[in-house]
């Protein structure tokens, strides 16, 4: 079985996000830069499924350079080797059509991501990838085993969850609790530098979307503190003042 | 030419949320000088349909095929775009859902639309096509123009506060061909909370971390939930633990809600937890350490136990 895991490099979740050149860019200076949550859950998944004999685990990257250390640590999880689309993964539709673009001359059973990237959320990609495959894809899956070609999986729904079967090849957007995030040995990280990462030019420059500028949230007024002994004001303040109830 | 809205039910009503889009999508059709058609799938009667008019659609399709009964996002993309087609509709608006994201991201596939997801705001047309979006999980925004003819707007819980008027939108039944590809998922059970308001679709949320020391004591977060009409949710740690189940976890790697209120009772307010909640209107924080982070972000705030403060509150509520 033919894993493909795709992975984007992201902000760290607790990064304090701020713009440059007149809110045109992300501030990258100073941030650190990790494999997203999400996709971490199914790059985890995968490294378990990989203890059955047979089943290899291809990571890919839209990116550029600067995620390269983000895409050494998942061949240190386990992964076997890597691809690096190299362009900027600034569109939707654009990342989409480079992974069907190698998934097509791969013929992949599996192909797993995060439900969405944490930096632009759209979960949108899993979606416009199957669209372009013929594939089916499900997201946000929560649990999955592999029986011969068949997936076993669950997925949340709202209020709720879903078990679900469907035949291999699939597309699926993961997270928790699909598997536990695995940090990597330090045995992954000596074999993960002679790993193989091969990086290749995007296919075509097709976005649908472009960025124009960027702005921060205005701050939150300041707090109101009510004593404890006067918590039920609150209740008051909420009809009166904020109005919400 | 129509704006056309991708409007969802539940137990054969509308969404909440789906009103909102239809009232986004018709303010969007006012300024393009065209109207707004929703497009309904799944089992409803047609006076509910036509309640669609109130928030501005002129018209309702209404595919009603039995195969389509079951939520379905890669059939119901199918429809949609066979709607789309139809109405020679180059706007489709949904509402942010996990149906509804699972339905866009297949229709921006079919029909190479651009899709801009988290949308609040109406579209700025004096420049192209441009939106605002939230991205880095509520952390800021982004100005986006949308390059492509065809464009997807997925919006925000609480974008728009739609204004009803007195009218109905005429229905008429959809009956597009549909393909056996989309039929391939076998849904083999289904758990699904019933009754309780639906946590993305809640106005109100209150919410518990830790600090409630136990899935035993969930009693007291329930009853304030209960007696404001409001929905439950929890922290990560909480969820993790299994005291509540996934679908209640809101923050970074959660569910990312934008209520009216939220109430968050025993969380410190890990940067994690607030990228869930930070697009939330008012934000209350109960929690007996006075420096807990979660207080800078917070519009009011009790220092103080929540097992004394939490029922004292439902008191208030219920005295109302």
């Amino acid at each position: 079985m033919k894993i493909l895991v795709c992975v984007t490099s992201v902000p760290d979740t607790t990064t304090k996000i701020t713009f440059t050149d007149n809110n045109t860019r992300f501030n990258k200076t100073g941030v650190q830069f990790i494999t997203g949550p999400y996709d971490d859950y199914a790059l985890a998944r995968a490294v378990e499924l990989k203890e059955k004999p047979g089943v290899t685990v291809t990571v890919l990257n839209v990116g550029t350079a600067d995620s390269e250390p983000v895409i050494r640590k998942c061949l240190a999880i386990g992964a076997d080797d890597a691809i690096r689309v190299d362009a900027e993964p600034t569109d939707a539709f654009f990342v989409a059509e480079q992974i069907a673009a190698i998934a097509k001359e791969n013929n992949y059973d599996l192909i797993l991501m995060g439900r969405e990237s944490i930096d632009y959320n759209g979960g949108q990609v899993h979606g416009i990838v199957g669209e372009l495959l013929g594939m089916p894809s499900i997201s946000p899956v929560m649990q999955l085993d592999i029986d011969g070609s068949t997936a076993k999986l669950t997925r949340e729904i709202e209020g709720g969850k879903q078990a679900l079967e469907a035949q291999l090849p699939l597309i699926l957007g993961c997270q928790e609790p699909i598997a536990e995030w695995k940090i990597p040995n330090m045995r992954g990280i000596m074999t993960a530098r002679t790993k193989p990462l091969k990086v290749i030019p995007p296919a075509g420059n097709d976005t649908l979307t472009k960025v124009v500028g960027y702005e921060l949230p205005p701050p939150r007024g300041s707090v109101k503190m009510i004593p404890a002994e006067e918590a039920e004001t609150l209740i008051q303040l909420l009809r009166t003042e904020a109005k919400v109830i | 030419m129509s704006v056309l809205i991708f409007a969802e039910l539940d137990e054969g009503k509308l969404k909440g949320s789906s009103k909102e889009a239809i009232y986004y999508g018709s303010k969007v059709a006012e300024s393009l000088g065209t109207a707004a058609t929703a497009i309904v799938i799944g089992q409803a009667d047609d006076a509910e349909l036509a309640t669609a008019g109130r928030f501005g659609a002129a018209k309702v399709l209404h595919a009603a095929d039995s195969k389509l009964t079951e939520a379905n996002g890669m059939a119901y993309a199918s429809v949609v775009a066979a709607a789309a087609e139809q109405e020679g509709s180059t706007v489709v608006v949904v509402a942010k859902s996990s149906l509804g994201d699972a339905m866009a991201a297949r229709l921006a596939g079919k029909l190479r639309a651009g899709l801009a997801a988290n949308v609040v705001d109406l579209p700025n047309l004096s420049n192209g096509f441009r939106v605002k979006r939230s991205i880095y999980t509520g952390k800021a925004f982004a100005e986006t123009e949308l390059t492509a003819d065809k464009k997807i707007l997925a919006i925000k819980k609480n974008t728009i506060t739609p204004e009803e008027k007195e009218a109905t939108a005429s229905v008429e039944a959809f009956s597009p061909a549909l393909n056996d590809s989309d039929f391939v998922l076998k849904v083999t059970n289904t758990e699904k909370a019933t009754g309780d308001v639906l946590l993305p679709e809640a106005d109100l949320v209150v919410s518990a971390g830790r600090g409630l020391k136990g899935p035993e004591n969930w009693g007291i977060v329930e009853d304030l939930a209960k007696a404001l009409g409001a929905a439950t949710a929890c922290s990560k740690p909480v969820s993790d633990l299994d005291w509540r189940p996934h679908h209640e976890h809101v923050g970074q790697t959660g569910i990312k809600i934008s209520p009216n209120l939220y109430i968050a009772a025993g969380i410190s307010g890990a940067i994690q937890h607030l990228a869930g909640v930070n697009s939330s209107k008012v934000i209350v924080v109960i929690n007996k350490d006075p420096e807990a982070p979660f207080f800078k972000s917070a519009d009011y705030g009790i220092v103080g136990d929540v097992f004394d403060i939490l029922p004292r509150l439902t008191k208030a509520v219920n005295a109302l």
